[in-house]
């Protein structure tokens, strides 16, 4: 027990408070009444004028807060944090096919990236080929198409996967697309155990939030702890899951649900695999966390530090973890694309900077930062790099990254830390009567919150209760501004067409009775719920594409389909 | 039976009808359900769609609930192509009397090509829900203003 403040000196302060209130503020309110009479975070918490000791009275330093690298890692995982090694700069990139986004990393890695993140086109995130009539039109726009190994090989050629790490943004897939990895780093002679990097592997929040869901949710969370069990016990330094707050907040969740549902889905997950039989401790230390990081400053940094402290005391006290390890809360955070705007769309460098910069200040371990042209398209080489640079002048400029958790202390963001999580815990609580996330998801519970709070903003929005820049305050009359961003051109259609006909290729070449074999085995596998990670590999090597293997896994799975609720 | 109900005062005049349809494999559906939700609360009659539809199931559907504006949602950058598509299938099953209106992240520089080839609206992403539920309602109008005199001459 460390108390901060005395009892007396709270009360002095206190009262000091509240003389100032009736006596100093209204001569100011009434020369100028104030801007708002009610001030809200995005979360709606409404905040006062002024935050004193008087409000986190009683806060006890150890429990709530400790130092850095020590329980409840309030102040970040590590010791030294951004002092020993700025966070992984990652930014989250992908277009056209293999050899378009093999330019464009290499192009990152020389402008000083440290991580790279591959954004995968729409019919590979949800498993299907590019001559799948479903894909007509869609290939290689929002992101790279890997339908084949051979699609992976070309996208590394000439780097090194022993020395990068990857994140790969794929759910329903991501045992196919992690098969893919694994099976060419082999080819470029890495061991297994050097292979590092993140599979997105969330499949809970694909239902809460991005919709690239393709099995039912009990069959899709299957899936999932099969990679990460597979992926614990082959290679051991892969980060199997990234348990993904950032969708639930871009479909237009507050910060407070954006936390609650993100730590019901780890929780969810790791009843999964103890239920497996597994030891918390072997796989808690690969679990990690997707944060959204968006433009109501404090909240932000508030909100980073509250879910620090809640997985780490969820994973000592409810699950009984030993290795500290297994009780941070590791991060990649990305910068809000829903707070961009598509009027004065250079506006948006500023604003990713704002956001970038809540990030750093609440712990991130890695960070992608939004183009200024991504309301319009993928970004533009020009766009990209001035999002790298953003992040480079924050962290070797700026000087935010020498001291640790600078805003610790604060009586305000402590006091918002304290009532993030504990909004954050109420909802917890509601889904734990429900029977956990799986179930609550089941019942559509996540889904509908989502939709009101959304819908909820747009209203405030529209009433001018919530102010964008160029949207609702300061509108330009023309819009000739955004006609002069300069826009990302490639040729679909020939991407699409050199996609389709390299799929044909790769199906002309392969030994069929090795193929046929291989999803066959597959099949079977699924079937008998045994783990699928070695007959998906088994597959990817004998040249079995990802429509194919998703196509396989469907007909034992089933497909899901949303009920069409608004 | 019959005779009763013929004497009764003319049926009031149907609400408008709108489908919001999320054409192609994108999953971002906020935009959608918000749009959905904000015509209902202006007073249309809405259905949705849900995610990952064809030109033919979107026509489909537009026909079987005689719906008397089409509104889509397309965030993949793939709106050309489905839309192409989507104002094809009208045209081949004579429902171009159909006004179509879509919302997205939408380049500006498409809007042009977009209008030539049929599509009466094109939404950027920050319009007001107010101005969409406006010009819904005008073309929704329009529609139901040239039906009747179709009926009447």
């Amino acid at each position: 027990m460390v108390k901060l403040f005395n009892k007396e000196a709270v009360e002095e302060i206190r009262k000091a408070v509240r003389k100032w209130e009736d006596e100093i503020v209204p001569l100011w309110l009434q020369r100028i009444p104030e801007r708002m009479e009610e001030f809200t975070t995005l979360s709606e918490i409404p905040v006062k004028r002024v935050y004193t000791p008087a409000d986190i009275e009683g806060f006890d330093y150890s429990e709530k807060l400790g130092l850095p690298g020590t329980y409840p890692y309030t102040r970040g995982i590590h010791a030294t944090m951004y002092r020993a090694r700025i966070w992984t700069m990652r930014m989250f990139s992908g277009y056209g096919g293999p050899e378009e986004t093999n330019k464009r990393l290499k192009f990152l890695i020389e402008h000083g990236e440290t991580g790279l993140s591959l954004a995968f086109d729409y019919p590979t995130l949800i498993g299907l080929d590019p001559d799948d009539p479903m894909a007509e039109g869609e290939v290689g726009i929002v992101g790279v198409s890997v339908p084949t190994i051979v699609d992976m090989e070309i996208i590394f050629d000439g780097i090194d996967m022993g020395k990068v790490t990857t994140n790969m943004t794929i759910n329903p897939p991501a045992p196919v697309l992690l098969a893919f990895y694994v099976a060419v780093a082999e080819k470029q002679g890495v061991p297994y155990d050097k292979i590092g990097g993140t599979t997105q592997n969330d499949p809970l929040k694909e239902f809460i939030a991005q919709k690239s869901y393709v099995f039912p949710p009990e069959p899709a969370v299957k899936v999932a702890m099969d990679l990460i069990e597979w992926s614990v016990k082959n290679i051991p330094k892969w980060n199997p899951i990234s348990i993904s707050g950032y969708h639930i907040r871009e479909a237009g969740s507050d910060a407070v649900q954006e936390v609650a549902f993100t730590i019901a889905d780890g929780i969810e997950y790791v009843r999964q695999l103890i239920a497996r039989g597994m030891d918390v401790d072997e796989f808690a230390p690969r679990l990690s966390f997707f944060w959204d990081s968006h433009i109501n400053f404090f909240e932000e940094v508030a909100k980073f530090r509250a879910a620090r402290r809640m997985w780490a005391k969820i994973m000592k006290e409810w699950f009984g973890a030993k290795k500290p390890r297994s009780m941070w809360m590791r991060f990649h955070t990305q910068t809000a694309g829903c707070s961009l705007t598509a009027q004065q769309p250079w506006n948006n460098i500023v604003r990713t900077a704002y956001e970038a910069l809540a990030a750093v200040l609440g712990g991130t371990q890695s960070l992608h930062t939004n183009s200024f042209d991504e309301p319009f398209r993928v970004p533009s080489e020009f766009a990209a790099k001035i999002a790298l640079r953003t992040q480079q002048i924050l962290a070797y400029e700026t000087g935010v990254a020498d001291v640790i958790d600078p805003l610790g202390g604060s009586y305000y963001v402590e006091w918002l830390t304290d009532e993030i999580e504990e909004r954050a815990w109420k909802y917890i609580d509601r889904i734990e009567r429900m029977g956990g996330m799986l179930e609550a998801v089941k019942k559509g519970y996540p889904q509908k919150e989502v939709i009101d709070a959304s819908y909820r903003f747009q209203k405030e929005v529209e009433e001018g209760k919530r102010f964008i820049v160029g949207v609702n305050i300061f509108v330009d009359k023309d819009v000739e501004e955004i006609r002069k961003v300069p826009l990302l051109e490639f040729d679909q259609e020939e991407i699409e067409r050199r996609q389709k006909e390299r799929i044909r290729k790769v199906r002309a070449m392969r030994d069929e009775r090795r193929w046929r074999r291989a999803l066959d085995e597959l099949r079977k596998a699924a079937e008998k719920g045994e783990n699928i990670m070695p007959y998906v590999l088994n597959a990817v090597k004998a040249y079995a594409t990802l429509g194919e293997i998703m196509n396989t896994l469907k007909e034992v799975y089933g497909v899901y389909v949303e009920p069409p609720i608004y | 039976m019959s005779s009763l109900q013929s004497t009764e005062p003319k049926e009031p005049r149907r609400r408008y009808k709108v489908l919001v349809a999320k054409l192609g494999i994108d999953g971002h559906d906020r935009g959608a359900k918000v749009i959905a939700r904000a015509l209902k609360d202006a007073g249309f009659d809405v259905i949705y769609t849900g995610i990952r539809q064809t030109p033919e199931q979107v026509v489909y559907a537009a026909l079987q609930e005689d719906v008397d504006v089409i509104g889509v949602s397309i965030l993949s950058g793939a709106h050309m192509h489905h839309m192409r598509k989507l104002m094809e299938k009208l045209k081949e099953v004579g429902a171009t009397d159909i006004p179509v209106v879509l919302g997205g992240t939408i380049p500006v520089i498409d809007i042009e090509e977009l209008k030539r080839i049929g599509v009466r609206e094109v939404f950027l992403p920050g319009t007001s829900l107010k101005e969409i539920a406006e010009k819904i309602r005008k073309l929704a109008e329009e529609k139901r203003r040239k039906e009747s005199l179709n009926v009447s001459s």
